[in-house]
Formats: C-alpha cells, sequence, structure tokens
C-alpha cells in the first residue's frame, strides 16, 4: 500500500526543465531516500508535494485521493533552507507552526510541551530563537515538524548542521515516528545516512527518474559478483571463470584479495578453486554500497563528471 | 480563511508586545504637542523680552511723525544720508529710515536701511504707517476735522460659514480648515511610509531567516502576505486608537487650562468678557468640525491608502534579499507618495475645488493623501464616493500584482533582480 504515488509529474521553469514524466510510489511506513547530485529536481518535486508549486503536468495521489489543502494537516516538512522567526519564543514559534499545519491552540500548546520534555528542552520554551544556538533551533525545526503527527514527514537534508549527538539523536527520533506508522521522504547527499535510514529508494538526475526500489533489491540489482577473500598461506591467481582484481596487506600475516567472479554463478564453485589455492579465513560477496551506486549512477549519466 | 487569521494574528501580537510599539503609542501624542507648546511658548518669550530696539531716523518731510512703540524708539539724526548712513553703521541701533521731504501727491524716496535683511512684514508694517499719516493728511486737506478722522476708523473682522446641503450653516475658519487639511493628509503620509516599510522589513526577514518555506508549505504565499499586510495595518488602526483616546483625554486637560488662562487675560490682555467670547469662538469652531466624518474618513483612507501600497511594498520586500537591495524599487513607490504631498501644499491648500486637486483626490494613488488633505474644505458626497470606489479598485489591483510576484520572489534566494526578472515573475504561472 502506497501513501504516496507520484504520477507523471513534469515542471518546467523558463529556462529549464526541474522534472520530466516522473513517477514514483511512496510505500507506508516506510523511510523513502530521495537521491540525486544538486540541481537534480528533488527540491522542485518536494515543493510540488507540498503544494508550494504545482506542477504543468501529472497527478499526485496523497491515500488514492488527489493532493489538496486538506493535506497539508498531514504533511510535515522540515525545508533544506529551514529557519525560524527570530524574535518570537520557542513555546509561541511551535504553537504557530501547528496551527498553520490544523492543530487547535490547546492541541498545540500540549503537543509542543511534551515534545521538549522529551528532548529535553523544556527550559527553552520562553526563549527567543535568537538566544539559541544553531544546534538548538534546529531541534526546535524538527519539533515543528512533526508535532502535529502528520503521515508523510518531508526531511529535505534533516542532519546538516548537527553535531554527532543531536544527529543521532534526531536519526533514532526518525526511526521511532516510522515504527509510530509514519512515512518518511528523506532527501540528502549523505550516503551513509541513506544506508543505515532508508527502506527504499528513488534516485532523480538531470530531472529524470534513473533508480526507484527497495535498497534491498537494489543492491541486488547492482551485485557484481565480486568477492573480498582473507587468506594465509598461498597466493590467490586468477583462475577458470573468475579474475583477481586486487591484492592487499591487511596485518598478521593475512592478506585480503578482491575476485571477480559472477553475479549468477555458484559461490561454491568460486570457493572450491580458492581453497586449492590457499588458507581460507573469510569468503564474502562485496555488496555494493549506496555511495558506489550513486556516483557510477550520476557519472553514467553526466559523462563529464566522469572525466573530472 | 482561519489560517490568514493565524497570520494576521502573530502578526499583531509580535509587533505590538515589542517595546518600541509601546514607547512610540505612548510618546508621540505627548511629544508632538509638547514640541507645538514649546514652541508657541518660546515664541511668546521671545516677543516678550525683545528689548526695545533704537531706529535712526532722518526725517526731511514734516508730513510724518514717528511715535515710540513698544518695540522701537526713534532717535532723530541728522542729514545728510551719506553721514546718517555711516553714523548709523558704527552705531548698534537696529535700523535708520530715511524719509525725503516728501510730495503728498507722489511719496517716493523712503528708504529703510538694516544691517541684516529686514523681514518683508517689518518693512510693510512701516508702509502701512507711513500710508495712513498720509492719507490722513489728505483728507484733513480736504477738510475732514480730527473728530470726523477718528470716526473713519473701523476695526472689522470677518466671520465666514459654510452651509451644507441641509442648509445647516456651520462656523468655519480658514485658518482651521487648513490645520485639519493640513494635519490629515501629513498624517497619512506619514502612516504610508511608516506602515509601508514595516511591511517590506517584515517580508525580508522573513525571507532572510528562511522561513518562509515552511511558512508556504502550509498556506498559500498570497495568504502569507495579506496575512502580514492586514496585520501590520491592524498595529496601525490600534496605535491610532490609542493616540485618540490618548488625544482626547490630552485635550480635554488643556482645554480646562486654556480656558483659566485665557478668561484671567494674562496674555492677551483682553478684558475677561472678550477672552471668554473668545474662546467659546474657538469652541465654536471645533465643535464646527465634523470629527465623527473626518475620523471615519481617515480610517477609510488609511486602511485604503496602506493595502494599496502595503503590498507593493511587500512585493518589493519579497524580491530582494536585504533592505540595501530594496532601495532600487522603492523610487516608483515612493513617488507617487511624495507628489500626493507635493499636490497637497501646491493645489489644494490654493483652490481645494481645482481641476487639479480634483483629480488628485480621485486616483487611487495620490487619493489618501489629497482626499483627506480636501476634506476640511468641505467635498461633495458623490466625490468623496467615487474616490472610494476607485481606491477599493486600486488596492485590489495592487494586491493581485504584488501576490504574482511576492509567491515567487519569496523563494528565489540570491538572485539578481530587475524589472525585467519581476516582469517574469510575474508572468510565470504557478
Amino acid at each position: 500500500m502506497s501513501l504516496l504515488k507520484v504520477e507523471n509529474i513534469s515542471k518546467s521553469y523558463s529556462e529549464h526543465q526541474a522534472l520530466s514524466d516522473v513517477s514514483m510510489e511512496i510505500p507506508e511506513k516506510t523511510i523513502f531516500g530521495l537521491l540525486g547530485p544538486n540541481g537534480a529536481g528533488k527540491t522542485t518535486l518536494i515543493r510540488i508535494i507540498n503544494q508550494i508549486i504545482e506542477a504543468d503536468q501529472g497527478s499526485i495521489l496523497f491515500n488514492g485521493a488527489p493532493l489538496n489543502q486538506e493535506h497539508i494537516r498531514n504533511i510535515g516538512y522540515l525545508p533544506e533552507e529551514r529557519g525560524l522567526y527570530k524574535k518570537m519564543k520557542v513555546g509561541e514559534q511551535l504553537i504557530y507552526l501547528a496551527q498553520l499545519r490544523g492543530l487547535t491552540l490547546r492541541e498545540a500548546s500540549t503537543r509542543g510541551k511534551a515534545w521538549c520534555q522529551k528532548l529535553e528542552i523544556m527550559d527553552w520554551w520562553g526563549k527567543k530563537i535568537e538566544d539559541l544556538s544553531k544546534g538548538m533551533a534546529q531541534k526546535i525545526q524538527f519539533i515543528a515538524t512533526v508535532m502535529h503527527e502528520p503521515q508523510l514527514i518531508i526531511l529535505d537534508e534533516p542532519f546538516s548542521g548537527f553535531d554527532p549527538v543531536n544527529a543521532n539523536l534526531i536519526k533514532d527520533e526518525i526511526l521511532e515516528l516510522r515504527d509510530k506508522g509514519a512515512t518518511i521522504i528523506f532527501s540528502t547527499h549523505r550516503m551513509e545516512s541513506v544506508e543505515q535510514l532508508c527502506d527504499h529508494v528513488a534516485m532523480i538526475n538531470k530531472s529524470e527518474k534513473i533508480l526507484d526500489g527497495s535498497k534491498v533489491d537494489i543492491k541486488e540489482k547492482f551485485r557484481d559478483g565480486s568477492y573480498y577473500v582473507e587468506f594465509k598461506e598461498g597466493e590467490i591467481k586468477s583462475g577458470s571463470g573468475f579474475e583477481l582484481i586486487s591484492t592487499e596487506d591487511i596485518g598478521r600475516g593475512l592478506k585480503r584479495s578482491l575476485v571477480q567472479y559472477s553475479a549468477e554463478g555458484n559461490p561454491n564453485e568460486l570457493l572450491k578453486q580458492l581453497i586449492g589455492q590457499a588458507e581460507i579465513h573469510s569468503f564474502v560477496e562485496r555488496i555494493p554500497s549506496m555511495n558506489d551506486i550513486f556516483i557510477s549512477l550520476v557519472k553514467g549519466e553526466n559523462p563529464e563528471l566522469a572525466e573530472a | 480563511m482561519n489560517k490568514i487569521f493565524l497570520v494576521i494574528q502573530r502578526e499583531f501580537m509580535s509587533r505590538v508586545k515589542k517595546k518600541s510599539f509601546l514607547l512610540a503609542t505612548i510618546l508621540v501624542p505627548l511629544i508632538f504637542p509638547a514640541i507645538i507648546i514649546g514652541m508657541v511658548y518660546l515664541k511668546e518669550e521671545s516677543e516678550k523680552n525683545k528689548e526695545q530696539e533704537t531706529i535712526h531716523l532722518l526725517n526731511e518731510s514734516e508730513l510724518i511723525v514717528f511715535e515710540d512703540s513698544e518695540r522701537y524708539t526713534y532717535k532723530p539724526v541728522e542729514g545728510p544720508l551719506d553721514s546718517a548712513k555711516s553714523d548709523f553703521s558704527k552705531s548698534d541701533a537696529f535700523a535708520l529710515i530715511y524719509i525725503p521731504d516728501l510730495d503728498i501727491e507722489n511719496p517716493k524716496g523712503v528708504a529703510f536701511y538694516a544691517k541684516t535683511s529686514p523681514g518683508v512684514t517689518l518693512v510693510r508694517g512701516f508702509e502701512r504707517d507711513i500710508e495712513s499719516q498720509i492719507r490722513d493728511r489728505k483728507l484733513t486737506v480736504a477738510g475732514l476735522s480730527n473728530d470726523q478722522l477718528d470716526q473713519l476708523k473701523t476695526d472689522v473682522t470677518i466671520s465666514s460659514f459654510n452651509i451644507t446641503e441641509s442648509g445647516d450653516e456651520k462656523k468655519s475658519d480658514a485658518k482651521s480648515t487648513f490645520w485639519i487639511s493640513y494635519v490629515m493628509g501629513f498624517l497619512i503620509y506619514i502612516f504610508l511610509f511608516a506602515y509601508g516599510s514595516q511591511v517590506m522589513q517584515g517580508v525580508i526577514e522573513e525571507k532572510s531567516s528562511k522561513i518562509v518555506e515552511v511558512i508556504v508549505s502550509t498556506v498559500k504565499p498570497f495568504q502569507m502576505m495579506v496575512g502580514k499586510v492586514v496585520g501590520v495595518a491592524s498595529v496601525g488602526i490600534a496605535q491610532f486608537a490609542i493616540w485618540m483616546i490618548l488625544f482626547a483625554v490630552i485635550w480635554t486637560l488643556a482645554m480646562s487650562f486654556l480656558g483659566i488662562d485665557v478668561a484671567s487675560g494674562q496674555t492677551s490682555g483682553l478684558t475677561p468678557e472678550q477672552a471668554q467670547a473668545q474662546s467659546n469662538e474657538i469652541l465654536e469652531i471645533i465643535q464646527g468640525v465634523n470629527w465623527t466624518q473626518i475620523t471615519l474618513l481617515f480610517l477609510f483612507y488609511f486602511l485604503g491608502g496602506y493595502l494599496l501600497y502595503g503590498a507593493l511594498f511587500a512585493a518589493v520586500g519579497s524580491a530582494v534579499d536585504t533592505p540595501a537591495d530594496a532601495q532600487q524599487f522603492m523610487m516608483p513607490i515612493m513617488l507617487p507618495i511624495i507628489v500626493s504631498l507635493m499636490g497637497l501644499f501646491m493645489f489644494v491648500f490654493e483652490e481645494p475645488d481645482g481641476p487639479v486637486s480634483f483629480w488628485l483626490s480621485i486616483i487611487p494613488f495620490s487619493s489618501p493623501i489629497v482626499m483627506m488633505g480636501r476634506i476640511g474644505f468641505g467635498v461633495p458626497a458623490w466625490e468623496i464616493a467615487l474616490s472610494m470606489v476607485m481606491l477599493i479598485a486600486g488596492f485590489i489591483f495592487t494586491l493581485w500584482l504584488a501576490g504574482r510576484i511576492y509567491r515567487i520572489g519569496i523563494l528565489m534566494h540570491g538572485a539578481k533582480v530587475n524589472y525585467k526578472v519581476l516582469a517574469k515573475w510575474f508572468m510565470q504561472k504557478n
């Protein structure tokens, strides 16, 4: 069951095409990574989902119904370019932003206070934003994004500006929100957080979607049949059906080789041959990281980047 | 609709809670009257304390006699003129008046020498003095006695009245009408600038603090803009209301003091009865002004003019990143405001019913200032109605125009903006 269905969305500004015929489905209760290099069209798509701008073509369905103003209540948005009213107090600000999302004054006040207590920042409630540090303001902004308990939370580079401790705290909150049933669209360049958090991934490059699917499936698809072998006593050489790519010393008398085999082949066959060559201590398939996939895709699409 | 109200509420509260609002609201009604009273006081004091000045008088005519007054003593000096001039320049006397032997039919050659350029009214005073002495002399020659001459002197004061369409007449006073027009026109001018630039600053602040994107994901940019413009307007109205109350209190207090002061006849040298009559006359003029009408019209033209210009100010704020960048777009907004103010001085005060005054009070861009300037002089109802309709159409137009620029502008950071870019934003689809 998908919460959000993006169907054939196109958007152009006078000078360039921002999105061309992009479709994707965002499954319910997952963390959905929206990836892509700068200027690929991610922000445009996010703004269209937030109804800040309108698509030229295509439609978006939220829970099966065409996206409309009523859905603002069910969406939380943390934009990349974010900020708060500097002169406003933390409490007033949270209440105001939650009211704009459709909470009543009373609900907004209770939930705002509950969140501040949860993150142990209740003593900031009466302080003005301009008196807080940047990291503190980011926490407030995160609360403002999620406190109306939206079904869909859109986070654009949520960790930028956080120190590692607070980034972890927010990461845990994000996972908890997902477990409680929220769906999260997560746009970022930082592949390690995609690796850690995302269940699904879509990639946009040069206004077009070039990749879409669950993280596991994508990794499966990008498997190239290469294996890491750690060994002692002997030498790994290319053999029938496989090729040696590299070998390095890893200490304690151990060496590690990267071997290229086929993705479809049976690893037992490979292992049998390797056992004949050396004393094998570890044998593991190299699973491509999201970073590898991202870079290889973007480079493949942008030859000028590959040359650089 | 609900959300616009939230935006309005925030804009209102965040401004009203500021200390600067409290200060301005309380101090303005105290400071301005204090300045005016202070200046009037200083003027009277300096008049009172002026020392008697000596004027050298080289009088070769038997027709003219100057008698010493409170201000001046006349010291006769001997000719010729050149030596009198050089004596005068060495003395510390205030002026030298030279009166040649005058021909009664063609009195020419009277000269006034002073070390600094004399004021027009001063010289005019001496001219009148000499003129009346010559006239008296002519009348005596014609055979009138001194008694008859005295009887000729009469004092006339003209009381002017406004007759309304219903035939009521009200005592009017050119001076008070002028002041009402002046104050009303000027107040609108100040309000347009003060609150208009507040809107602009607010928008720039939201843009530079980058909160816009969060807000526009919950309300439409147009709602956000209207909310801000209306929120600031409600601050203006609240401030105006507080001022009116404070003024009323201060006025009542001042009137009770003034009444006592005038009645005792201290400064004016009038008998208590005359003084009473005069203060009654002032009261009558003040009561003759239709304050309800003026206040309501003021509120309408303030709001209308403010919405018209506030929208444009908001559009400018949305297009730029810093207040400094806003300068280039301020000119076309400020120009009509300044033209209205100039029109007020050059045309309305001279000829309140003239064609230029009429058109300036109909065109929405100038009508708030100019119509308020005309109101004291009495304006036919149909003209007010036409002007109001035009103003409403005017601000609907500017809100629409500004909204189209605003919706794109607030999401643009670091863009280099000129009029061509604004036009492109205006045309751009959503």
